[in-house]
C-alpha cells in the first residue's frame, strides 16, 4: 500500500488520533491484512508510537497481521451452532485443510476462522465460505461444500489421503 | 485533606490520592504487586483488593486506584478479602511457579500449593515493564499484545524491540526478574525483548558505559553537542 | 428536498406520503432480514422483480423488501398485501404462480401456508400463526412493514411523532419523568432503570456530554439488535434524538460491532435521510436543538460491549474497562458526562412518550415493564426473534411460541444472558420471565440471548464452551478473570476428557468464586455464572463425568465408544471410506460376494464421529 493511499484514509477521518481504529479497519478491507509498513506509516503520519499501534491490532478479532487466504472460511460458533455440533465441522475442516482456526492453508487458498455468531441461528451450524452461507451443515458436508472452492481437484489434508 | 478510616484507624489523603498510598504511608500492609509509585496505578494484579463502605453500600475493590473519599471505611483483612487475596496469590504462582517474592506472599498468606497445571516461571502480565517505559522513560519500546490468555508483553510485531534505549528501567521495575540485563564485553543485552546495543567506550577511564543509541536519544532530544557523551557520567564527576 | 421546520410540516409531510398509500393498494412484502438471507431471499426477491417487469409495468403493485418478521426458522417469508396472506418457505420458482394465483386473483396457494405441526391447520394470515400469538411485537412489530431504507415508509407508520411532542409539547425534566416512571430498565444486559441514568446525567455539571447507542451485541446467539437496526434503524434513532433532548447533549455515537455490514450501512442511510429531512443535525424540526450522530466500528472484541472500554475505543485506545469509581454519567467519553444505553432501550422510548407511561406499566411486570426481544435458538421448533410481554413463562415461550423441541425430544435447560447468564432446568420451566426472577435463580435476562437445550445437550460441555469463549474475550488484565477463566476451562476440559477429579468441583467453584468478586468489570463479574448455574442443577451429570467417566448426554467425544454393530452392518465400507485415520477395516460386499461386518479399531479410533454420520444403516452404536 502507497504511502498516499494511507494518506487519503487518515484525512478521510480528519487526522484524528481517536480514528485509529476506523484507519486500521479501511487498511485491513484494502490489503486483507495489516502491513508492517502500513502501521509504522500511520503511527509516524498520527504520532502514535508503534507499539501501542501493534496493540491496537492485535487485540481485536478483525485485524490480520499475516496475510489471508485467497477464501475466508468462517464458522459459527455462536451457541445456537454450538449445541446443534458446530464444533464437529471445525474438526472435520482441521482434517481437510490441515490448519487450525486463525490459520492459512499452504497454498494460501484458505483460512479457517471462526465466529462468535453471524445471527442466522435458525439455520445452524452455519458456515459461510466469502460471505455465501451454507445453513444445516454437518461433517459429512464439508468436503463437498469445499470442493468448489479449492484450488485444484486434489484433496489437500493432514492425513495425505486422496 | 480528605478524612476516612482504615481498619479502625483515622488517616488523611489529599485530594486526587489513592487508599493504596495512604495505606503505606500509614504503615497499614497491603499486598501488591502491579502498583509502582513513578507510574499511575493500573490495578492489573487484583492483589490489593480491599473492602470500601461508603454511604451504606460495601464494595470489594483494588486499593491502589481507588480514590480518596470522605466518610469511607477501608477493611484490608476482611474475611472475603483474606479470601479473594490467597486465591489470587495461587494464581498468581501457576503463572510464575518458584518465584521467591510470590513464594513469600505466599506463605504469608498461607499458601503453600498451586492446584493447576503449572508452567516455567513467567511474566505475571503486572504491565509495569511497559508502564514505566512509556510514563517515565518515553521510549515506547514494548506493550501488551492480543487479549485473554494468549495475553503477552511483547516489542512490536514479536521482533528485537527496536524502541529500546536498554536503560534497564524495566528490567528493575519487573517485581519477578524476568526481564534481565547482560552486559559482555562491548554489548548491553535486554534478553527478554532480544535488545542487543553496543555500547560507547569512555575516553577517560575507557570503561564502556551505555548504549550509543541510547546516549544519541538523550543527545538528540536534549539538543547537545557531539561530544557531550564521551566522557562517562563517573569520570565527568 | 424537503426540510422539515416545524412539528405541522413533518405531519404534512406524512399527509402527502399516506395519501399516495392506497389501503388496499396491492403489495408484495419479502423479509430480507439476515435469517431469510441465508434461506434465500434474495433469489426470491429477483424472481419478483423481473414477474413485475414482465408483466405487471405500472400496474401500481408494489415490491418492498422488509426488516427481519422473527421467524427465521421459516424463512424466506412473502406477505402478500392487502389480503395479508403469509407465505413461508418461499422457493425462487414458487413466485410466478404467487403472481398469478395469489396477487392478480386472490386465491391461496396451500402448499405455501404455515401449517400446524401437531393439528395440520393450515394458517392464512400472520396473525394467526401460533408463533406470533402470545407475542407483543411492539418494538419489532413495524419491521415486516417498512423498508428500512425509506424513511417515508416509517413515517408512514407513524415515525418520529414521538420526537415532534418530546420537542414541542415536553420540557427535558417532564421526559426524564416519563421514562422514569415507565420503568424502562436496560435492555443491554444491566438492567439499569435508564431514566435515573439520564436524570444522573442531566445534573451532571458540564457543557459537552455524550450519547451513546450500544450496538455491539457480543452475546453468542444474539441478534436481536442487528434485526433492529437493519429493520428499523429510524426507531433506534428517533429514541437517541429524544433521549439527548432530555439529557442536554448535542453529541451522539452508534457503536456498532464490525460483524454487521448490513446494519451499519442500513444505519448510515437512516443518519443521511433524517439529517435531510431536517430530524437530525442542526435545529431539529425548527426547535432550536442540536443534536448529531457519529457511527463509530467495533473492531471485533466482546469485551469492548462493555460501556467503559466500548468509549475507551471510541478515543482510540484498546477496548480495556476501567474502574467506575466515578461513574461514566459524570465522567464518560474524553471525561464528559456520557449517557450510554442499548439499541433496544432507545427503541422503546418512542413507544413511551407516544403511549405515556401508564400505558407502558401496564405491560410486564412490578419490577420488569414492557416487553423484551429474546432471539429463541437451539433445540427448539420455532427459532427465531420473539418479542413477549415481561412476565411471560419459560414454558410458553419454548413451548406455545417455540413449538416445543423437535424430533421428540426431551426439554433439558434453557440458557438465558450469553456467556453472562447460566442454565436454568426443566424443573423451572414454569418461571416468569423478567430481570429480578432470573437473576434470583442463578441467571440472568442479559441482551436477550434465549438457547434451548434438550437432552443430547451436555451440561458440562455447555460450561466448557462458555468459558473458551470468556477466555479467549476477556481483555487479560485482571489476574482473577484472565487467570480464573483459563483455569476453569483447563479443568472443564480435564473433566470433559475423562481425566476429571472429585476435588475439580469444589475447585471449580472457588475459581468461580474469586473470578466474581476480584475482577474489574462485569464479564469476570459474571463469568462464572455458565459454570456454577451447571454445578447447582445438574451436579449429577459433572459427577458421570468425573466418577464414572461416562457423558450422559453423548457429546463429549473422548468418552464416547464407537462400534459397529455386525447385525445392521451391510458391508458397504462408506464408513471406512470416510475414517480420517484408517480405523476401519471390513470386507466390503461385492455383487456376487456377501462380504463381511466392518470393525473399528479402538485404539485408532478418534472419535470424530464421521463413521456415525455416514452410515446409512444405522450400524454405529455410540456410547
Amino acid at each position: 500500500m502507497t504511502h498516499s493511499e494511507i494518506e487519503t484514509i487518515i484525512e478521510r477521518y480528519g487526522n484524528k488520533e481517536s480514528a485509529i481504529l476506523a484507519i486500521l479497519q479501511d487498511v485491513q478491507a484494502k490489503e486483507k491484512y495489516l502491513p508492517k509498513e502500513a502501521l509504522e506509516h500511520i503511527g509516524e503520519k498520527l504520532g502514535i508510537p508503534i507499539n501501542k499501534i501493534y496493540r491496537i491490532a492485535t487485540f481485536y478479532r478483525a485485524f490480520s497481521l499475516m496475510p489471508r487466504g485467497k477464501h475466508e472460511v468462517c464458522v459459527c460458533l455462536g451457541t445456537a451452532c454450538h449445541v446443534r455440533g458446530a464444533q464437529r465441522i471445525v474438526d472435520q475442516i482441521k482434517i481437510e485443510l490441515g490448519i487450525r482456526p486463525g490459520e492459512t492453508t499452504k497454498d494460501r487458498n484458505f483460512t479457517l476462522e471462526t465466529v462468535n455468531c453471524l445471527g442466522v441461528c435458525a439455520a445452524g451450524p452455519v458456515l459461510a465460505i466469502d460471505g455465501e452461507y451454507f445453513g444445516k451443515m454437518s461433517s459429512a458436508k464439508v468436503d463437498g461444500t469445499l470442493k468448489k472452492f479449492r484450488s485444484d481437484k486434489k484433496k489437500e489434508g493432514a492425513n495425505g489421503k486422496a | 485533606m480528605i478524612p476516612f478510616i482504615i481498619d479502625g484507624q483515622s488517616v488523611e489523603g489529599k485530594e486526587g490520592a489513592h487508599i493504596l498510598e495512604v495505606a503505606l504511608d500509614a504503615g497499614i500492609e497491603i499486598p501488591h504487586l502491579c502498583y509502582n509509585e513513578s507510574v499511575k496505578p493500573y490495578g492489573a494484579c487484583r492483589l490489593c483488593l480491599v473492602e470500601v463502605t461508603r454511604k451504606g453500600r460495601t464494595r470489594m475493590t483494588t486499593s491502589c486506584n481507588h480514590p480518596v473519599m470522605e466518610g469511607m471505611e477501608v477493611f484490608t483483612k476482611s474475611e472475603k478479602v483474606l479470601r479473594a487475596r490467597r486465591m489470587i496469590i495461587e494464581l498468581l504462582l501457576g503463572m510464575c511457579p518458584g518465584d521467591k517474592l510470590l513464594q513469600e506472599m505466599a506463605a504469608d498468606m498461607g499458601v503453600y500449593d498451586v492446584r493447576f497445571k503449572k508452567g516455567e516461571k513467567d511474566c505475571i502480565l503486572c504491565g509495569l515493564c511497559a508502564r514505566v517505559c512509556d510514563e517515565v522513560v518515553g521510549a515506547h519500546a514494548i506493550q501488551f499484545a492480543s487479549r485473554g490468555d494468549r495475553r503477552e508483553m511483547v516489542p512490536p510485531f514479536g521482533e528485537e524491540a527496536t524502541n529500546c534505549i536498554a536503560c534497564g528501567a524495566c528490567v528493575v521495575a519487573c517485581p519477578v526478574n524476568v526481564v534481565g540485563m547482560k552486559d559482555e564485553g562491548d554489548e548491553r543485552t535486554i534478553v527478554r525483548w532480544k535488545r542487543t546495543l553496543k555500547m560507547k567506550q569512555c575516553k577517560v577511564c575507557g570503561n564502556y558505559f551505555a548504549p550509543w543509541f541510547q546516549l544519541e536519544k538523550f543527545r538528540e532530544k536534549a539538543k547537545l553537542p557531539k561530544d557531550f557523551y564521551d566522557t562517562c557520567f563517573t569520570c565527568r564527576s | 428536498m424537503v426540510r422539515l421546520s416545524s412539528p405541522q410540516e413533518l405531519e404534512k409531510y406524512r399527509d402527502q406520503i399516506l395519501s399516495k398509500r392506497k389501503p388496499n393498494q396491492p403489495l408484495i412484502t419479502v423479509c430480507g432480514g439476515t435469517g431469510c438471507h441465508a434461506s434465500g431471499c434474495h433469489a426470491v426477491v429477483d424472481a419478483f422483480r423481473s414477474v413485475l417487469q414482465e408483466k405487471a409495468k405500472g400496474n401500481g403493485i408494489g415490491l418492498r423488501v422488509t426488516g427481519c418478521h422473527g421467524f427465521c426458522e421459516r424463512g424466506p417469508l412473502v406477505i402478500i398485501h392487502p389480503q395479508k396472506v403469509f407465505y413461508q418457505k418461499v422457493k425462487p420458482e414458487d413466485v410466478p404462480t404467487i403472481f398469478q394465483d395469489t396477487v392478480l386473483k386472490g386465491k391461496v396457494i396451500e402448499s405455501l401456508l404455515y401449517e400446524h405441526p401437531v393439528t395440520g391447520e393450515k394458517v392464512v394470515s400472520e396473525e394467526e400463526v401460533p408463533f406470533y400469538q402470545k407475542q407483543k411485537r411492539m418494538i419489532l412489530g413495524n419491521n415486516g412493514s417498512i423498508d428500512p431504507t425509506q424513511i417515508e415508509d416509517y413515517l408512514a407508520v407513524g415515525g418520529y411523532r414521538a420526537l415532534a411532542k418530546a420537542l414541542f409539547s415536553m420540557k427535558p425534566e417532564e421526559i426524564i419523568r416519563e421514562v422514569k416512571k415507565a420503568n424502562l430498565r436496560g435492555r443491554g444486559g444491566g438492567g439499569f432503570p435508564a431514566g435515573l441514568k439520564w436524570e444522573q446525567c442531566r445534573n451532571a455539571p458540564d457543557e459537552i456530554k455524550y450519547l451513546i447507542c450500544n450496538a455491539d451485541e457480543g452475546d453468542p446467539g444474539a441478534y436481536m439488535d442487528r434485526s433492529l437496526l437493519e429493520g428499523n434503524p429510524h426507531s433506534v434513532l428517533e429514541g437517541m434524538i429524544i433521549g439527548a433532548f432530555a439529557i442536554g447533549s448535542h453529541e451522539g455515537y452508534i457503536f456498532v460491532r464490525h460483524e454487521y455490514p448490513l446494519a451499519l450501512e442500513n444505519v448510515g442511510l437512516g443518519i443521511q435521510r433524517a439529517r435531510e429531512l431536517g430530524l437530525l443535525g442542526k435545529n431539529i424540526l425548527g426547535s432550536g436543538f442540536d443534536f448529531d450522530i457519529k457511527i463509530s466500528r467495533g473492531g471485533g472484541a466482546f469485551v469492548a460491549g462493555e460501556s467503559t472500554a466500548l468509549m475507551a475505543t471510541i478515543e482510540g485506545n484498546v477496548g480495556e474497562p476501567r474502574a467506575k469509581h466515578i461513574h461514566t454519567v459524570v465522567s464518560g467519553l474524553y471525561d464528559k458526562p456520557t449517557n450510554l444505553n442499548n439499541v433496544e432501550t432507545w427503541a422503546n422510548v418512542p413507544v413511551i412518550i407516544n403511549e405515556g407511561a401508564d400505558w407502558f406499566g401496564r405491560i410486564g411486570t412490578e419490577g420488569s415493564k414492557g416487553t423484551k426481544i429474546f432471539s429463541l435458538v437451539g433445540k427448539v421448533n420455532n427459532t427465531g426473534l420473539v418479542e413477549v410481554p415481561m412476565g411471560i413463562t419459560l414454558r410458553e415461550i419454548v413451548y406455545d411460541i417455540g413449538g416445543g423441541i423437535p424430533e421428540g425430544k426431551r426439554f433439558k435447560a434453557v440458557q438465558t444472558g450469553g456467556p453472562s447468564g447460566g442454565c436454568i432446568p426443566d424443573s423451572m420451566i414454569d418461571l416468569p420471565v423478567d430481570f429480578d426472577r432470573l437473576t434470583e435463580v442463578g441467571s440472568m435476562m442479559g441482551s436477550g440471548g434465549m438457547i434451548v437445550m434438550d437432552e443430547a445437550t451436555c451440561m458440562v460441555d455447555v460450561a466448557k464452551y462458555f468459558m473458551n469463549f470468556l477466555k479467549d474475550e476477556s481483555c487479560g488484565k485482571c489476574t482473577s478473570c484472565r487467570e480464573g477463566t483459563k483455569r476453569m476451562h483447563e479443568v472443564l476440559t480435564e473433566i470433559s476428557e475423562g481425566r476429571g477429579k472429585p476435588e475439580h468441583i469444589t475447585l471449580l467453584e472457588e475459581l468461580g468464586w474469586v473470578t466474581t468478586e476480584a475482577s474489574l468489570c462485569a464479564l469476570g463479574g459474571t463469568a462464572s455464572n455458565p459454570v456454577l448455574s451447571t454445578i447447582k442443577y445438574f451436579r449429577q451429570e459433572y459427577e458421570e463425568h468425573i466418577l464414572n467417566k461416562r457423558c450422559p448426554a453423548k457429546v463429549c467425544r473422548a468418552l464416547l465408544h464407537y462400534r459397529i454393530l455386525p447385525d445392521l452392518c451391510t458391508s458397504c465400507g462408506r464408513c471406512a471410506k470416510a475414517c480420517p485415520e484408517n480405523a476401519i477395516t471390513g470386507v466390503q460386499k461385492k455383487k456376487k460376494e456377501k462380504g463381511e461386518p466392518f470393525v473399528i479399531a479402538q485404539e485408532k479410533c478418534i472419535q470424530c464421529g464421521m463413521c456415525f454420520e455416514t452410515c446409512k444403516f444405522d450400524a454405529v452404536e455410540v456410547q
